[in-house]
């Protein structure tokens, strides 16, 4: 018998890294020591800890890196409290990847790439904001517009200063909610501060925050000229399977886990408005 | 065709579960009809159908998956599937047979494959029992399902003493080999089927419209201010996804039995709030989404994702089980075809 894609495989965790008061990145290996299997960025994967449970999570790392997993992982159900709480040398259980991913290296290939993200809405972008840092000659500009409650709510506060920042052809565009001691920044809403830098619209646009901030970023751009098709965003919906199976993730007729998470916004216009 | 005489089922009961595990529609004590593991005695069942579907064999509510050993920081896999013995199925009606396909779509045929459906799908025969005096409640043939022909590794019809058997596939036949069963020609068949279809045509579902359920009225459909109305008494029981052949929502839970973890997984239902409830929203806030949600996949996007076969097989329990009364049927005539007798 074929070990059934339910069954997960185990997984260390060897560092974990506070990012937020509210978000921390864990590092994960198989047994082995080794990457537990490789990713498009923009997968996911379930994690579990046997009698807590187990929920999905965007792989925060880029495939580039071979030597682990990351997820940035916020605080706010069973299974994130628990992780909270763990210490580096804990196992879990892994399985995956799953989901699409974001077309990397076809769709985004050659073209002026502005990602947006709210709060920890930056994980599965870091992914893909790494992987394009990565193969660096094969896109164009690069701008990141990231926003957060504050200061310390920005997720990979430390690698968007001393790395993304300090790179030729990136511009990293920062906001907080409201003014801060401390903030020479931009403060503002996300979906504000995208329209005031207002982008050349034939750049494409990876999105991913809270509803909120999709629904008026996404305004926000069509009204700057924008068209859907240029928008790609990832969605989260509860799921139990990640295999299309336990029938819970559908948006109309696709499923979050097997058609997305990563959907370009032109097709969100064909289904049910449900998420 | 082969027969036996229905004085002699016993005897075919006996030859069946000798190689293998035999389940029949038999009585379940109460009145209700429920396949059942044969034992000596056991007698096939009046009644029409099983009150819970077939699905049940293959599908089970509760099963096993893993279960694990923690140990401080560490954690062992332990196998917990349960073994699958080869086993018969006898007496399925065209419907619930028609189900197993439906099922297939999404355990087998949709990658990756659920090994444990697989296992149990793969053990199974199938004996089919074409129907003699359908309900008021069915309405299969609105889908195409022929209950005086149904499907299945075996193919079987009653007349007033003799049961005919035609294997339809290598497995059905290699069964059929080791019964004591004599030749038979399809006159006797012929005239049950026609007796049938005579019924068939008097049946008063038998011309729901299902126009205008597909995927390019899906906006549309959903967008229908009417599921308001439809869904305004949905207790959120869940009753018609537990009786219902083709639901095959599932839940993946732990049981903590003090020495080991079981991950297991069950049954769930679309119809509950907790389906979807996130800590981060729900995206089906009320009954009416969970209510809409249910019909849109069965005749909407399920059949979108696979070549057009609904996800309902007419077997009518959600007819016959609903404390409010509320069903598929009623939702077809309100947005489907025949919206003017609404």
């Amino acid at each position: 018998m074929t070990r059934d894609p339910l069954i997960p495989m185990l997984g260390v965790v060897t560092d974990i890294r506070t990012d937020t008061p509210d978000v921390k990145t864990f590092r994960v290996v198989g047994l082995d020591g080794k990457k537990p299997f490789v990713h498009i960025p923009g997968q996911c994967a379930m994690l579990s800890m046997p009698g807590v449970g187990e929920a999905l999570f965007s792989i925060t790392s880029s495939p580039t890196n071979e030597e682990f997993l990351e997820f940035s992982i916020k605080k706010c159900g069973c299974v994130t409290d628990w992780l909270h709480g763990i210490e580096p040398d804990q196992q879990i259980t892994i399985r995956g990847p799953y989901g699409n991913g974001f077309p990397v290296d076809t769709d985004f290939v050659g073209k002026d790439l502005v990602f947006v993200a709210g709060g920890i809405g930056l994980a599965p972008l870091r992914s893909v904001i790494n992987y394009v840092r990565h193969y660096r000659s094969r896109y164009g500009t690069v701008d990141i517009v990231y926003g957060a409650r504050s200061k310390e709510d920005l997720v990979d506060f430390q690698e968007i200063l001393d790395e993304w920042s300090q790179e030729d052809g990136i511009h990293v565009h920062l906001t907080i909610d409201r003014p801060q001691d401390g903030w020479d920044g931009h403060v503002g809403f996300v979906p504000n501060y995208v329209k005031e830098l207002g982008f050349d619209t034939g750049k494409t646009v990876v999105m991913c925050g809270p509803p909120i901030m999709i629904k008026f970023t996404l305004a926000g751009l069509l009204e700057l000229g924008f068209d859907k098709t240029q928008v790609y965003t990832t969605f989260e919906l509860k799921m139990k399977c990640a295999l299309g199976k336990c029938g819970r993730c559908n948006i109309g007729d696709k499923y979050v886990c097997k058609d997305g998470p990563v959907f370009r916004l032109d097709q969100m216009d064909t289904l049910p408005d449900e998420y | 065709m082969k027969k036996i005489s229905r004085s002699d089922l016993p005897r075919l009961f006996e030859a069946l579960s000798q190689a293998r595990r035999l389940y029949i529609p038999a009585d379940d004590g109460s009145g209700q009809a429920k396949f059942l593991p044969y034992t000596p005695g056991m007698e096939l069942t009046q009644n029409l159908n099983t009150v819970r579907s077939a699905k049940d064999l293959f599908f089970p509510q509760v099963e096993n998956l893993l279960k694990f050993k923690v140990q401080g920081k560490q954690i062992e896999i332990l196998d917990d599937r349960d073994p699958v013995e080869p086993f018969v199925i006898f007496g399925v009606r065209a419907c619930d047979c028609r189900s197993f396909d439906v099922l297939d779509n999404v355990f087998l045929h949709a990658e990756p494959a659920d090994t444990f459906y697989q296992a149990r799908r793969e053990n199974a025969v199938v004996m089919t029992l074409a129907c003699n005096a359908p309900e008021e409640t069915c309405f299969c043939t609105v889908f195409g399902i022929d209950p005086a022909d149904p499907a299945g590794d075996v193919t079987m019809w009653q007349t007033k003493d003799t049961l005919y058997l035609r294997a339809n596939t290598e497995k059905g036949a290699a069964v059929l080999d080791d019964l004591p069963l004599d030749d038979a020609d399809d006159a006797a068949v012929a005239a049950q089927q026609a007796a049938t279809r005579e019924i068939l045509k008097k049946l008063p579902l038998k011309d729901l419209d299902l126009n205008g359920f597909d995927h390019e009225h899906m906006l549309q459909k959903f967008n229908d201010p009417r599921w308001a109305q439809l869904s305004e008494s949905c207790l959120g029981c869940g009753t018609c996804t537990f009786v219902c052949p083709t639901c095959q929502c599932y839940d993946i839970k732990e049981f903590n039995t003090g020495k080991e973890i079981q991950r297991f997984r069950c049954w769930d239902s679309c119809m509950y709030s907790d389906f979807t409830q996130m800590s981060a929203g729900q995206p089906r806030p009320t009954q009416k989404e969970r209510f809409r949600q249910r019909f849109m996949h069965k005749l909407v996007y399920y059949p979108a994702n696979n070549d057009g076969l609904y996800s309902c097989v007419g077997c009518g329990r959600c007819l016959q089980k609903c404390p409010i009364h509320m069903n598929i049927v009623k939702v077809i005539k309100t947005l489907g075809g025949e919206c003017h007798d609404a």
